[in-house]
């Protein structure tokens, strides 16, 4: 299949180095997600991995070829990556945006195929964005327009997808279509998903594997039940929280404290007890939750 | 989904069907080439059109009014069209290339290269040959391309379209100072050249163009090829790479492409500003976003612009006759603003 391994690497930009000597391996057929504060390198590294920075040390081995040593059609044919924010040009429908994802496929001999407008349409069709087809992107909703790029990466129909934060920027609602699509293509499509996440909670609702960095560091990485605890969200977000079990899915669920630990009570709650219940009230809450 | 996303807005282009794409490139052909006889016509000699369709198809060189149309009237035709072809392409290459709305060979300081490079050649080597024009014009057009892609990439962000923007204005106004001091303090270039520098198809030759015109004609079918590989670019440079673009190649050639095409045209006709940054507008509102057609659109409404301009040049002053770089100026300057207010964002 398409198993990606990070041996050693070093990533820099000019001068800074982001993250030294990293190890890191993407299991097969699984969705992966990586978290932690701002700035700890987490698109650094999905950049690294994904051959949009080239590292200072170190290699990027898929299934057992080298990513670097790879022509950049074939690897492109292997591994989609989604950088963060795209922005398509104006007036550029979805059916062309999707279409460029057949980009590694062609050639100066071979230019526009039945199969290209096959899983063109296919890509358009699973990702829900067929009937706009024909309309510009920047004429879309948030939602359908990620959903466009995540097309154009589908039809480039490699097993691997990279994505830098999928999500970032769009409505609630949107986001969770979003991550849906990603689940079912995991799901239903055996893709394997990489994505920097920016919420902690979404990343345990949707990753089988959540890596967790800080200072260019991985400071924990495995299954969301075992990762994410109490002192792995301190370790790496310098934050208090209590973690409970996400009422929707069982999942761990994330729930920060305040720095003075001031939690506004509920309106119920006040009327009562007839006074602010105190922290250790809350606490029970919690507790109770869990 | 609601009721809001059901509503289906078609793409707003002119030519919303694929099929109409070759028709259109093939009517606006035509329409290139009734200018350029519409063109031929017009002079201060009064030649009707039978003796130009004479002239062009059955040469005699003991006619006078055939004398004047081939040496005269053919080459600033033929000049004007090579031009305003070359300067659109390039236009559209480089605002592909750097995602900016506002590139064009003149904003983004090349043809201030070329010219004062073309200005320093008369000053230093006197009346220098014709191929010197085109070597002097490439190498001011690529130092300029060089220094501004390199000071609009400093700091954070790269190359975004304001610093490029502005690393342009600021090298075309340090240029355009020089070359107007080299031009004030020496009389005989300033005789020289001083209509050049304006843009101008006037008194330009065969041999001249002949010269120059190889260069642009290389750079429009280097275009044409590498058309496909833009499209992708302009999805911008992570995207391309991802999609397994080599876009250290694209870049690189695109480039060299935009110094050839720049550089020749400035050394045919000067600098003429704004076909490069008008064109390709008005070309993707009619055919979208792909620079498969773009390309070869941009290349004949170019060329159908800087006839139409240069008619207008020689017709609004007569007997006198403005530089065709004026009355371009006349028809980008509004379109700039226009631009810079409703298409440039941050």
């Amino acid at each position: 299949m398409s198993e990606l391994n990070a041996h050693d690497i070093t990533l820099a930009y000019e001068n800074a180095t982001i993250i030294q000597k990293m190890r890191l391996t993407i299991p097969t057929g699984k969705i992966t997600a990586l978290v932690g504060p701002n700035g700890c390198g987490k698109s650094t590294l999905l950049r690294g991995i994904s051959r949009l920075l080239k590292p200072r040390a170190g290699s990027v081995v898929l299934d057992s070829d080298d990513i670097w040593r790879l022509p950049t059609k074939a690897l492109a044919k292997r591994l989609g990556i989604l950088p963060q924010g795209p922005v398509a040009p104006e007036g550029l429908t979805v059916h062309e945006l999707v279409a460029q994802g057949r980009y590694p496929h062609q050639s100066w001999f071979q230019q526009w195929s039945p199969e290209d407008e096959r899983i063109t349409r296919e890509a358009l069709e699973i990702t829900h964005i067929a009937e706009f087809a024909d309309r510009a992107v920047d004429t879309l909703s948030g939602g359908q327009r990620q959903r466009a790029w995540i097309a154009m990466t589908l039809a480039q129909d490699s097993d691997l997808i990279l994505l830098d934060e999928p999500t970032t920027f769009l409505d609630l609602a949107y986001q969770i279509e979003v991550l849906d699509l990603l689940q079912d293509l995991n799901l239903e499509r055996g893709k394997t998903i990489v994505m920097v996440l920016h919420d902690l909670n979404q990343a345990c609702r949707y990753a089988d594997r959540v890596v967790a960095m800080r200072g260019g560091q991985i400071m924990a990485q495995g299954a969301p039940d075992q990762v994410v605890t109490e002192k792995m969200v301190h370790e790496v977000f310098e934050i208090g929280c209590r973690v409970i079990a996400d009422p929707v899915t069982g999942k761990p669920l994330v729930v920060p404290e305040s720095r003075r630990r001031h939690a506004t009570p509920t309106t119920d709650v006040v009327r009562q007890n007839g006074h602010r219940p105190n922290t250790n009230h809350v606490e029970k809450v919690a507790d109770a939750a869990r | 989904m609601t009721a809001q996303t059901q509503t289906v807005t078609p793409s707003s282009r002119i030519l919303g069907s694929r099929s109409l794409l070759l028709p259109g490139l093939f009517v606006c052909l035509l329409l290139l080439i009734g200018c350029l006889l519409w063109s031929i016509t017009l002079g201060a000699a009064d030649i009707d059109s039978t003796v130009v369709y004479e002239s062009l198809f059955h040469y005699d060189t003991t006619n006078f009014d055939h004398l004047i149309i081939q040496t005269v009237r053919l080459p600033r035709v033929l000049s004007g069209m090579i031009v305003g072809a070359s300067l659109a392409v390039s236009g559209a290459i480089m605002q592909g290339l750097t995602r900016n709305p506002l590139a064009d060979s003149g904003i983004l300081g090349i043809n201030s290269g070329a010219a004062f490079a073309v200005v320093l050649a008369v000053f230093l080597l006197g009346t220098p040959s014709l191929s010197t024009y085109a070597v002097f014009g490439f190498i001011g057009a690529a130092v300029a391309a060089v220094i501004v892609y390199t000071l609009g990439s400093m700091g954070r962000g790269g190359a975004t379209p304001l610093k490029l923007t502005l690393a342009g204005v600021i090298l075309s106004a340090f240029l355009s100072s020089f070359t107007t001091a080299i031009l004030i303090g020496d009389q005989e270039t300033l005789d020289k050249i001083r209509f050049w520098t304006a843009g101008s198809l006037a008194g330009r030759e065969m041999p001249l163009l002949l010269q120059t015109a190889p260069y642009m004609i290389a750079g429009i079918v280097g275009a044409l090829l590498i058309s496909r590989q833009l499209t992708t670019i302009s999805l911008g440079e992570d995207i391309a790479k991802g999609l397994g673009q080599s876009t250290g190649w694209v870049k690189g050639i695109a480039a060299l492409l935009v110094v050839l095409l720049s550089g020749g045209a400035v050394a045919l006709a000067g600098p003429i500003g704004f076909v490069g940054l008008v064109i390709p507008h008005v070309v993707r509102f009619i055919v979208g976003v792909d620079y498969r057609w773009i390309l070869p659109y941009s290349a004949v409404l170019g060329a159908i612009l800087i006839t139409v301009a240069d008619v207008g040049a020689r017709v609004v002053i007569r007997p006198q006759e403005l530089p065709v770089g004026v009355m371009m100026a006349f028809v980008g300057a509004p379109f700039f603003i226009w631009l810079a207010r409703w298409k440039v964002k941050r």
